[in-house]
């Protein structure tokens, strides 16, 4: 960590986004973090994705819960709308705060404990209901601020920084979002923000829960020799599924890849995602099929990174409750209560 | 690329641009932290060591080393460098205690110098205290050459050249004033073991236009006119004065005018106003002192009457460049221009001189009329004389005198000593990490936001009135250091080790001014466009690392960099480290020839 705010001189030649923001312009207040964390590389590519997807940092609102990973918010997109939650309740905030106000963009940022062991009921419900978010967790398999006991998603037979062996099995996060119905699913890694940046700026623009499961060594606790969310460990057993190129708006596919390698995505809002596949026939839409491929790959010690699920053409909460376009909390008296009139004509009805 | 080779002094001597500029190589940022921490005599030393003449270049040197300055390529301005020097020559203390003094014993060596400017009293600081004897001969009856003839001294006062001349003179230098060399064979008859010319480009340029002979009364040299002036011999000037020449000599001569009675004078230039020799800052002097610049303004013919001068006529110009991008200037075909005047000052450039060496004398000249010299080492083709200043390449500057004079003490006191003067000794560097604690450092680390701050001057109404009240103020020492902390410090090098490297991106994320990107390798000109931020400099060296564990390097492109430390402060296992670049040039002596 530094003490020092970051010096506000930036590279004269700077690019701007479509709203004349520079990169720079999405930053937050320093980090307090430990030098090295995995965390400010992922607050980092937040800031990259936001950047190049040129959002306007004022619609934007993160939520986080307790801990390490739930500090980072404040690292990134000052200019944004921020809560910290209670530990483990940041899926509940979040989803309270999409009910009344659907035209933000929602960043849920957690970590290994807050979202697998205190908050796992509340993750879990958020994603079943298909709340429009873009969940990030930042898995780092250890407690740090607690000096690095094994938290729920360590796997088993990863070695503490003492030298002891997890005997108890992990939460993997990415194939229980699966399961409970999330329609973007990714992981990914710090140390990769070629692979991170794209997976974010998918995730942002997916209309729907999605979910980014993203390794992210603790440098303090976890990036020894046996460990298994360590630097090089990640580095020798990524199995990366693809590689995607975001590509927003409506701009033209240029192939540039041989035939059959690459697959082009069409989201929502027209932008496209470009996945080139490097595993095989792996397909990223079949749920079932996904769930096996990653826990045959664990079996073999291998981490499934890159884009696992996508279902594009996912409904969200609001469009399953049926809710009025317009933002709840926008809503007007003469809106909500429609007068005696339309009360009478409403009580007919029932008699 | 390959790795950068960091062992190479002058890579990270590049680094630090000020420095590099600066024709002596002075170690700028150490003087300007020692000008931040209140050490003003420590300030003054490094400069004194360095350049010699750190009060009278403090206010009058041209700078090389602030255009070179990173400030100016994240902000606006560059640090006020020289000014800064001249704070560390106005609040010194106890340095006269410091200077050295004329050895006991002599080496049995003499050397003559001829001319007592800058480039000569260099040579005769570095030579004197090693034992030999030099001897400085000079026409004028004070030594200081130019600086004290032609610079007007309300920009440099005489008890700042009496002060600094004084150290040299006080290391034991045989002083001859008012002793003009007049014949090259005369002198090396009198067997000196070595002769230094730093005798100057003397001769002012004319101009051959209709008229001149007419009114030749009131039509001057400016370089002769500025040196009567110094020494009280002119005291007035016409109401209306034209200066002709857009160089330095012609900013001195439009601001001595103004002093002198001139209450209308104007500055014609041939060329634009951006292409004028003169410093954008002596420039700017002159403009503040009501003395309006007109460009593009051929002089054609003085007008007299009655044996009197009364104006000149100008032809209205335009810049024109062919395709290969050289200007011509050319007519706009507009009616020519009278302007009226009583005094004309013709300040058109200087030219070297050398009547008084025989052509015989074994000294080779080429046809531009400079001497044949070894680039280096400054032998002429005469193995025992040697050249430095403007009289070695033609009129340049004070610091480009001192440094010649530097290098040319070098190569006298190797050829006294029987050593290839070609054998030039290597600078003494020292790297030393500037680390105190996890997020401590040596140096002040933290970015100053402030703008260049201005040096207070004294109002027109009293400048104008006398031409020896120096009408520059100089910081004092709140504004110095506000000043001093804009230094970025680029002598506290980002130092890389790829073994401690984990490749966590921390720096990436962290640098403010996208310096630092982890990639494949590959050719320069490829790896400059797969930056984080682009390279708009490439001039600008990129720091390379060897091979990282994932195949990738790490490369720093060093133009943009602020030496803010962020990244060493980020780095989780050290990987980054700030240490303290510091370059010394080599000057003549024991010390030097064992390093050769």
């Amino acid at each position: 960590m530094t003490y020092l705010a970051k010096p506000k001189f930036h590279h004269p030649a700077l690019e701007t986004n479509d709203l004349g923001f520079t990169h720079r312009d999405y930053e937050g207040a320093i980090s307090t973090l430990c030098a090295g964390c995995g965390h400010d590389s992922i607050s980092s590519a937040i800031m990259r994705a936001c950047f190049e997807l040129s959002l306007p940092p004022h619609r934007i609102a993160k939520l986080s819960g307790i801990g390490c990973s739930s500090k980072t918010p404040t690292y990134f997109l000052g200019q944004s709308h921020g809560f910290n939650s209670v530990h483990g309740r940041m899926p509940s905030v979040l989803t309270g705060a999409n009910l009344a106000n659907r035209d933000l963009i929602y960043l849920g940022v957690s970590g290994d404990g807050d979202s697998a062991s205190i908050g796992f009921g509340q993750f879990a419900h958020a994603i079943r209901r298909a709340v429009n978010m873009t969940y990030i967790v930042e898995n780092n398999g250890v407690y740090g601020l607690t000096k690095g006991q094994f938290s729920a998603t360590s796997d088993k037979g990863s070695k503490s920084k003492k030298g002891v062996a997890n005997p108890d099995s992990p939460i993997d996060l990415a194939t229980i979002a699966l399961q409970l119905g999330a329609t973007f699913v990714a992981r990914s890694f710090s140390g990769d923000k070629d692979q991170l940046v794209p997976l974010i700026k998918a995730a942002l623009e997916h209309q729907g829960s999605a979910f980014i499961d993203c390794i992210s060594p603790c440098i303090a606790f976890n990036n020894h020799d046996g460990s298994t969310k360590s630097f090089d460990y990640v580095r020798a057993h990524n199995a990366a599924l693809n590689a995607l190129d975001f590509l927003a708006g409506r701009a033209p596919i240029t192939a540039d890849y041989a035939e059959g390698t690459a697959q082009p995505v069409t989201l929502h809002d027209g932008s496209t995602i470009r996945l080139r596949k490097l595993a095989g026939d792996y397909d990223i839409h079949d749920r079932v099929a996904a769930i096996g491929h990653i826990h045959r790959l664990a079996e073999a010690g291998e981490i499934a990174t890159g884009l696992i699920y996508l279902d594009e053409d996912a409904a969200d909460m609001h469009q399953r409750l049926g809710t009025v376009t317009t933002p709840l909390n926008a809503l007007q008296g003469a809106d909500l209560v429609p007068g005696a009139a339309a009360l009478e004509k409403i009580n007919a009805g029932l008699r | 690329m390959t790795p950068t080779d960091t062992s190479d002094p002058s890579y990270f001597h590049k680094v630090v641009d000020c420095q590099w500029a600066c024709p002596a190589h002075t170690p700028v940022p150490e003087y300007i932290r020692r000008i931040a921490a209140g050490d003003y005599d420590g300030a003054y030393l490094i400069n004194w060591k360095s350049n010699v003449f750190p009060g009278i270049l403090g206010r009058t040197c041209d700078r090389p080393c602030e255009p070179a300055c990173r400030r100016g390529r994240v902000e606006e301005e560059p640090v006020a460098i020289c000014r800064l020097k001249r704070v560390a020559a106005d609040y010194k203390n106890g340095v006269a205690a410091l200077m050295p003094r004329a050895p006991d014993q002599r080496n049995g060596k003499r050397v003559a110098c001829i001319g007592a400017g800058p480039a000569s009293l260099t040579v005769a600081r570095d030579l004197s205290p090693l034992g030999y004897e030099v001897v400085v001969f000079d026409g004028d009856a004070r030594a200081g050459g130019m600086m004290r003839s032609q610079i007007p001294k309300f920009r440099l006062p005489d008890s700042v050249i009496d002060e600094e001349v004084g150290y040299v003179m006080q290391t034991g230098v045989d002083f001859r004033g008012g002793r003009r060399v007049d014949s090259m064979r005369a002198l090396l008859a009198e067997g000196y073991d070595a002769v230094f010319v730093g005798a100057g480009a003397p001769r002012g340029r004319d101009l051959d236009l209709p008229g001149r002979k007419e009114a030749a009364a009131n039509i001057h040299i400016g370089i002769d006119w500025l040196s009567s002036v110094s020494f009280g011999h002119t005291t007035s000037i016409g109401k209306r004065v034209l200066v002709l020449g857009g160089g330095n000599t012609a900013m001195d001569c439009c601001r001595s005018s103004r002093r002198l009675g001139g209450s209308d004078v104007t500055v014609v230039v041939r060329s634009g106003f951006e292409e004028m020799k003169a410093s954008p800052w002596e420039k700017e002097d002159a403009m503040h002192e009501g003395i309006p610049i007109l460009n593009f303004h051929v002089p054609k013919e003085f007008l007299h009457e009655n044996g009197r001068l009364v104006g000149m006529v100008f032809e209205k110009v335009r810049a024109d460049h062919d395709e290969k991008g050289r200007r011509t200037l050319v007519s706009t075909g507009e009616p020519d221009v009278t302007l009226d005047c009583d005094d004309v000052l013709i300040a058109v450039g200087q030219e070297n001189a050398f009547p008084w060496i025989e052509p015989d004398a074994g000294i080779a000249f080429d046809r531009w009329g400079l001497p044949v010299l070894d680039k280096t080492s400054f032998q002429s083709t005469l193995p025992n004389v040697f050249f430095g200043g403007d009289a070695a390449f033609g009129p340049k500057n004070i610091i480009w005198a001192v440094a010649h004079g530097h290098e040319a003490a070098i190569s006298i006191d190797s050829y006294c000593q029987g050593v290839d003067v070609t054998k030039r000794p290597p600078p003494m560097t020292s790297l030393i990490s500037q680390k105190m604690g996890i997020h401590e450092w040596a140096y002040d680390n933290a970015i100053a936001p402030d703008l260049r701050f201005k040096v207070p001057t004294l109002a027109n109404e009293i400048a104008l009135k006398d031409i020896r009240t120096e009408v520059e103020l100089g910081f004092d020492p709140k504004l110095a250091f506000a000043e001093a902390q804009r230094c970025l410090n680029c002598d506290a090098q980002t130092v890389f080790s790829t073994p401690l490297c984990i490749e966590c991106d921390a720096c990436v994320d962290i640098c403010p001014t996208d310096c630092i990107t982890f990639t494949a390798n590959g050719e320069e000109s490829d790896l400059r466009q797969r930056l984080t931020a682009p390279s708009i400099h490439p001039d600008q060296a990129i720091y390379v690392s060897d091979t990282l564990k994932t195949g990738r390097i790490m490369a720093k492109d060093e133009d943009v960099c602020l030496h803010c430390g962020m990244c060493a402060e980020r780095c989780p296992t050290g990987a980054w480290d700030m240490q303290k670049f510091y370059l010394e040039m080599s000057h003549a002596g024991q010390a030097c020839r064992s390093r050769a």
